[in-house]
């Protein structure tokens, strides 16, 4: 018996248990498809065919994001492998765990300029954790084998294993495949569980705090390690911050926590990261949309930075006590350290600090005002939705102004429910991502958060819906305008709105029925609710709201570029 | 103040193809500086070895190392500036003599750097030259009246002193 390489290919996927495999098929990948169809028989591993691999990456990563399973998505050489790029770019920024297949042409074909020829590996070099041309095919199960290993350990990232189309119908004896168990690599083995020395030191400056706070982010998501943070911070008491990337990480309803913070955080976030005395951060990379002007950035604070990543620690910010290891296992030890020191944080310190924290909770930075014979708020719709959904909705977002009021307004109380694109800020992520997740969720509430700008850029992903059925709610927030840019050019360029009037719109609810779904359009504030109602119980059919908002509002509050935390612009 | 330091970076890396790029592209994207960069294979055919010469602040020079070490192709490295070490670079001159006289100045400076002239022709001498930066450079600047038509560096090579070793470990 022989095996071809692409039947290794499947043999491999299943072993790694992959059940689903977003994709889009071309020359390089026809024996690949050729198995991948066989998979389909046996009902082993269902393929999901896109209608662009930029959207079969973020439905693949919607996927990963959602589970605890990588996203795999196949595409084939040349235009294939470039319009993947977008997606591998975004899930690099974002550390999701990813392994993409793409064609090659024929071994003996590369470097000539051979038809739908590109060189993935060298365009991808600098946005994958790391990638793959397999030469041979006995190299091919390894890899695949360390592509998967690599992807998900460690910091997670998207990882690419180019595969000549000759190999994959090359064949080799059956007797000679195994799909390794185990794999090393030598120059690769993450430091998961953080230095005793350096912990020990961690818990001494948190004993001594007056005014600490936890900064958490996306990295608690990655290490699924919710419940190890909210046991640390109860014993803590004190507040808690999360970044865009860490929503849901800790409960938003939990008293401790003081909402995101960054650019567009809440006052009290931004407020008591500039007050505090030791900062704790957890699986959070310091970026610069949350720490604003570095040289205003937390004046007075030390800072104990937890992170699997060495690079990520004092990359920005430089850290008092660095400790490099997973939140899952260093979190516990860390706690059992801070509480068998025999000292604690001063108690009158700690109620000093609430009773500060609470005084800029009473701002209210993210009040509204929903009139009834005004146009829709943003927020009045998302509001609603997390009330509709009681906030255990799986939420997908585009980017822009529409992202930040999600982040602000549905209060995410469990990990791996709020699913956007925070690193890389890629518009058309939202509708995909929200297709992996429908995929990996079948009976989940899962709603696409989008703008009239963000959705036309995977809009053709409507026809994957419905050929799969996916029966996603798509919340557009039509404002009429690219409304994040506008708000710049209305800050900062003294309204000079160029280019950012979305003009010639579609009719949205013509659209959706093309597509083959309910397209409903919502103008009034009294029909929001009812609206959103009958989308939800429609749990067969894809919704598309067309929801026209007030063209320009703005997002508040907001720390101007070069300000410092303390400096927002609240209205 | 942020005081900038050159720092000489000795690297494993494995012999992979692409490897070298991804240490070049990871410099280019990042906005490091390379002043030198040396690659050859070692005497383990699985492993090529890379000394770079970079410079940078403190802060800078620790993200380079941490970023180097997350490579996957980079098994091992060591910055040559926290050990005692040897430093040497190769280079060849081409110089061309205008008179008699130039010829005997050129073949004495290169004696008193302990140079050696490995080809002459047509009073265009070929010379070697190995040693330390500074050496490399006062040899240049020693020959700068006499007409110097070409120059190539290895770029600098090192070496830790003593017994110490930058090797992978033997699997346990
Ligand atoms: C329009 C727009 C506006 C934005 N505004 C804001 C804003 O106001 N506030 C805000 O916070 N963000 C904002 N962002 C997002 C921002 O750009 C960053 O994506 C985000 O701040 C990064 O989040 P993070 O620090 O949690 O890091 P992530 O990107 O989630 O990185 C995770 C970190 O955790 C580490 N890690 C991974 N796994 C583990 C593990 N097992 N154990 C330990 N560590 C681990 C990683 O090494 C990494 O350092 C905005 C984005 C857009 C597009
Ligand atoms: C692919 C891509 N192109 C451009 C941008 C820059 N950008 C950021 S937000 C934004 C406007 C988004 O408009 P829309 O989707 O209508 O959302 P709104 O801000 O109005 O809620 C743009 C153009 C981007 N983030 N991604």
């Amino acid at each position: 018996m022989e095996l071809s390489g692409a039947e290794i290919f499947l043999e491999c996927l299943k072993a790694e248990k992959v059940d689903t495999i977003f994709g889009y098929p071309g020359g390089a990948v026809l024996f690949l498809y050729d198995a991948l169809e066989k998979a389909e028989k046996e009902n082993t591993i269902r393929h999901i065919l896109a209608r662009h691999e930029q959207g079969a990456v973020h439905a693949a990563e919607g996927y990963a994001k959602s589970t605890d399973k990588p996203g795999v998505a196949i595409v084939t050489s040349g235009p294939g492998a470039t319009n993947a790029v977008t997606g591998i770019a975004d899930a690099y920024m974002d550390s999701v765990p990813l392994v993409v297949i793409t064609g090659q042409v024929n071994r003996d074909l590369i470097g000539r300029d051979a038809f739908q020829e590109i060189d993935i590996v060298g365009i991808t070099r600098p946005c994958v954790k790391h990638n793959f041309l397999v030469t041979k095919l006995e190299e091919l199960a390894p890899t695949m084998k360390k592509a998967f290993y690599l992807a998900t350990s460690g910091r997670p990232g998207p990882v690419l294993v180019d595969i000549p189309k000759d190999l994959t119908a090359e064949k080799m004896a059956k007797a000679d495949f195994s799909y390794p168990e185990t794999i090393t690599i030598r120059s690769y083995d993450p430091t998961t569980k953080g230095h005793p020395k350096q912990i020990r030191a961690a818990a001494k400056l948190i004993a001594q705090a007056k005014k600490p706070i936890i900064y958490s982010g996306g990295g608690v998501i990655l290490s699924r390690a919710a419940e190890e943070l909210i046991a640390f911070s109860h014993e803590l008491d004190c507040p808690v911050t999360n970044t865009l990337m860490g929503l849901g990480a800790y409960p938003a309803m939990d008293k401790q926590f003081i909402g995101m913070l960054g650019m567009h955080g809440t006052y009290e976030a931004n407020m008591a990261m500039h007050g505090a005395d030791v900062v704790i951060a957890i699986g959070a990379r310091f970026d610069d949309r949350v720490t604003g002007k570095l040289s205003k950035f937390c004046p007075d604070a030390k800072f104990i930075h937890i992170d699997i990543d060495p690079s990520s620690i004092s990359k920005n910010v430089s850290a008092d006590i660095p400790i490099v290891g997973d939140v899952k296992a260093v979190l516990p030890r860390l706690l059992a350290e801070y509480c068998s020191l025999g000292e604690t944080i001063d108690a009158n310190a700690l109620k000093q600090w609430w009773r500060q924290v609470d005084e800029w909770r009473g701002q209210d930075s993210l009040a509204y005002n929903q009139k009834d014979d005004e146009p829709i708020m943003a927020q009045y719709v998302i509001d609603t939705l997390w009330q509709l959904t009681e906030g255990d909705a799986y939420i997908t977002s585009d980017v822009g102004q529409h992202q930040m009021w999600a982040a602000q307004y549905y209060k995410f109380n469990k990990p791996n429910r709020w699913i956007n694109s925070g690193g890389l800020g890629t518009m058309g992520f939202g509708l995909p991502a929200a297709m992996g997740v429908q995929l990996a969720h079948p009976n989940e509430t899962v709603a696409c958060i989008t703008g009239d700008g963000s959705i036309q850029m995977c809009i053709q992903e409507l026809a994957t819906c419905n050929q799969y059925q996916l029966p996603l709610n798509i919340i557009n927030l039509n404002n009429g305008y690219l409304g994040m840019v506008r708000q710049w050019q209305e800050f900062f360029y003294d309204k000079r709105y160029a280019m950012s009037y979305m003009d010639a719109l579609p009719d949205f609810v013509k659209l959706a029925e093309a597509y083959g779904h309910v397209g409903m359009k919502i103008e009034r504030p009294c029909d929001v609710e009812g609206a959103l109602k009958e989308a939800l119980s429609m749990k067969d059919r894809l919704v598309f709201l067309d929801i026209i908002t007030k063209p320009e509002g703005n997002v508040f509050p907001m720390i101007p570029a070069g300000a410092g935390q303390n400096e927002m612009k609240l209205k | 103040m942020k005081t900038i330091q050159r720092h000489t970076i000795s690297i494993l890396l494995e012999n992979e193809s692409g490897a070298l790029s991804r240490v070049a592209g990871l410099f280019s994207a990042r906005g490091y500086n390379i002043e030198s960069v040396n690659v050859s294979m070692t005497n383990d055919p699985s492993l090529s070895r890379m000394t770079l010469v970079t410079c940078g602040d403190e802060q800078t020079i620790e993200q380079i190392i941490k970023q180097l070490n997350k490579l996957v192709d980079v098994v091992k490295l060591m910055d040559l500036a926290e050990h005692k070490h040897i430093e040497r670079e190769l280079m060849m001159v081409k110089i061309a003599a205008k008179n008699i006289e130039a010829c005997a100045a050129i073949k004495r400076i290169a004696d008193i750097f302990r140079a050696r002239i490995i080809d002459i022709a047509n009073k265009t001498y070929t010379i070697e030259v190995t040693g330390g930066q500074a050496k490399i450079e006062a040899f240049l600047e020693a020959m700068n009246d006499h007409g110097i038509q070409e120059v190539v560096r290895s770029g600098a090579l090192g070496i830790v002193r003593g017994s110490a070793t930058l090797k992978v470990d033997e699997k346990a």
